[in-house]
């Protein structure tokens, strides 16, 4: 199969999942106990305003009649052309378009993803790295015990601790928010901070909304970063033993390129695969992050709106969710296919 | 059987457990200490109403106070004593983790194995299935569930096994499919045995293993999603002391830095999922050699 056919045939294979994944969350909001309207109004609102909502948000119509609104205002093109994103319902509480609030947040959350991925792979290939070099010597066994203790921290305490060291006793980094309150954000060109200030050509946004960045990105990448070092000591122990790598030494090659040109590089598929499954955790780190930071992104949305007892909008962040995990994974399979021919045999 | 008897049983078998995880190294020693920390912090947590210095729930000094020989631990800032929040603040999560691998194991466990034996469609549909819940961010569908569900001890656990149902189910499935394929399987068959003695004397003894590690580290997974649905306020009751409701409630206090509210219930946190880590790590390197170099 060459890579085009490959890439068609994962595409279409995307397609039931998606279809699974919506249908599960339509489940969980919709068929499990708990009514949403009545959720909503915590039994302190009249039949008549109930039922007032229930016509409002489409939800007096038959189950199958909501889940074909459902799938279908997703799937609906000229609302997405119109506005940018596609059609997730109203919220709840303000009655605004839940696909308009969620676009506005996902950037935040897509910064924060970004930086953090970049922190944990970095920190955990290199911790791994060094220590399948010193395979069972004390530097092994003291990274091999951080790799385990970050699998057991609460991602928040450790932002908690974090804010609590440097930004409540050191004083260095902000303990919140994507940029200094009294500094106007960036024209929104991205919507990444970073991106956008430097855009601008403004430093000094940059340098505050990445000094923002640093203790929500340390935080989450420093608990991801466990899952990097076991897979890269592991793989890289394997790796080091081939005949190949004892082949490249025997050359007389210098061990940094030995280990870094040589076995890292092909050890690195693992990893990368790794990366796309760790995504998935990410989000999840993100919503704990989020509100341990007050970033203003999808997560802090959706337990905002938790708070609210907003179904509609829980729903519309719960998809995205999904359709963010579902593309990332794809995008990986894709990348994987790319480096290595033999899976797509 | 007499008191003296049942000790004397339960001390023969597990002496030699014991031994054979000593006799394992360094693996072996992991479990053990795994098992200590486990076993520790749930016999403080059944004995904490008798042995804490104070009210957990009540005021008993003046708020915010750093620790003292009174207050060892401080106070937090309705002036109740963290020391004995933390001694009794272990029973909602373990009372939640344990429940949620137990409805895991219940559901997850015989889908697997049903599912492989009999393969087929059935096998391809529940596969589906599973694999979009596997891929799906864990936390957000516990999320979802829970705020659907509202609060209490049972919703939020069964919030959280609904994640970790796939592990269950994946471990399972792909042991199965590799041992019923073996020949002393394969032999049974020939010898005329039926299906249900295939199923439960040949193939599941040889699936407890995989499955005990799966739910050691299952418990440390569903100890650490539920204190992050009661850090976003999908919690059980502010009532009741709570290693995870006293992180979420301290956090407002930091900037004040008062870092003893939330410290020792964190670091409980920390070391009843590190407990099961240890026990989860250390029996699968015990029984992956070929892990092991």
């Amino acid at each position: 199969m060459g890579l085009r056919a490959y890439i068609i045939t994962r595409i279409l294979l995307t397609i039931p999942t998606l279809l699974l994944l919506l249908t599960m969350v339509f489940i969980i909001m919709r068929v499990l106990p708990g009514d949403p309207v009545d959720l909503h109004f915590e039994k302190k609102a009249t039949p008549e305003q109930m039922e007032e909502m229930r016509r409002l948000l489409g939800l007096d119509k038959p189950l199958w009649g909501q889940y074909i609104d459902y799938l279908g205002g997703l799937v609906n093109t000229g609302y997405f052309l119109e506005h940018g994103y596609p059609n997730l319902g109203k919220s709840m509480q303000t009655f605004e378009e839940v696909g308009g609030q969620i676009f506005s947040a996902f950037p935040a959350t897509l910064e924060l993803a970004i930086y953090s991925m970049i922190i944990a792979s970095v920190m955990g290939i290199l911790l791994g790295v060094v220590s399948s070099k010193s395979y069972n010597s004390i530097l092994d066994h003291l990274i091999r015990g951080f790799g385990i203790v970050t699998y057991a921290v609460p991602v928040f305490f450790l932002g908690i601790i974090l804010q609590l060291i440097f930004g409540v006793y050191l004083r260095w980094l902000p303990t919140g928010l994507r940029i200094n309150p009294v500094v106007e954000p960036p024209a929104s060109i991205t919507g990444l901070y970073t991106v956008d200030s430097l855009l601008e050509g403004n430093l000094f946004k940059f340098f505050e909304s990445l000094k923002a960045l640093i203790l929500p990105s340390l935080t989450l990448g420093i608990i991801l970063s466990g899952m990097f070092v076991r897979l890269t000591r592991t793989n890289m122990l394997e790796t080091l033993r081939l005949d190949f790598v004892t082949a490249a030494r025997a050359r007389g090659l210098k061990e940094s390129t030995v280990t870094y040109g040589y076995a890292l590089r092909n050890a690195f598929l693992p990893i990368l695969t790794m990366m796309g499954l760790q995504f998935a955790m990410l989000l999840g780190g993100a919503i704990l992050t989020e509100t341990t930071f007050s970033w203003p992104g999808l997560g802090r949305y959706l337990v905002d709106r938790i708070n609210f007892r907003d179904y509609t909008a829980i729903q519309g962040a719960v998809v995205v969710f999904g359709l963010f995990v579902t593309l990332v994974s794809l995008v990986v399979d894709i990348l994987y296919a790319y480096f290595d021919p033999r899976i797509r045999l | 059987m007499s008191e003296a008897r049942i000790k004397r049983s339960i001390l023969a078998r597990l002496i030699p457990g014991l031994t054979f995880l000593v006799s394992k190294g360094a693996s072996g020693l992991i479990v053990i200490l795994g098992i200590v920390i486990v076993f520790t912090l749930v016999t403080m947590t059944a004995i904490a109403p008798w042995v804490s210095p104070y009210n957990p729930r009540e005021r008993v000094g003046p708020i915010r106070k750093p620790p003292s020989s009174e207050f060892p631990m401080g106070t937090n800032h309705l002036g109740q004593d963290m020391m004995s929040r933390v001694l009794c603040g272990g029973s909602i999560m373990l009372q939640v983790s344990a429940l949620s691998v137990l409805v895991c194991f219940l559901i997850g466990v015989p889908i697997g194995f049903f599912s492989s034996y009999v393969g087929g469609t059935f096998d391809r549909a529940c596969s589906l299935v599973i694999d979009a819940i596997y891929a799906f961010p864990g936390l957000v569908i516990a999320i979802a569930i829970s705020a659907m569900l509202g609060p209490g001890v049972v919703n939020m656990a069964l919030s959280i096994a609904v994640v970790y149902i796939p592990s269950y189910f994946r471990i399972v499935r792909s042991q199965v499919l590799s041992i019923k394929e073996l020949a002393y399987v394969e032999a049974a068959r020939a010898a005329g045995a039926k299906w249900h003695t295939i199923l439960f004397r040949y193939i599941f003894p040889n699936v407890i293993p995989s499955i005990v590690v799966v739910a050691t580290i299952n418990f440390a997974d569903a100890v650490l999603t539920a204190a992050g649905l009661t850090f976003i306020g999908l919690g059980v009751t502010k009532d009741i002391p709570d290693w995870g409701w006293d992180l979420t409630d301290g956090r407002r206090l930091i900037l004040s830095g008062a870092w003893w509210v939330i410290t020792f219930p964190g670091f409980m946190i920390i070391l009843l999922a590190l407990g099961f880590t240890f026990i989860g790590e250390g029996l699968s390197e015990l029984l992956n050699p070929k892990l092991q170099r």
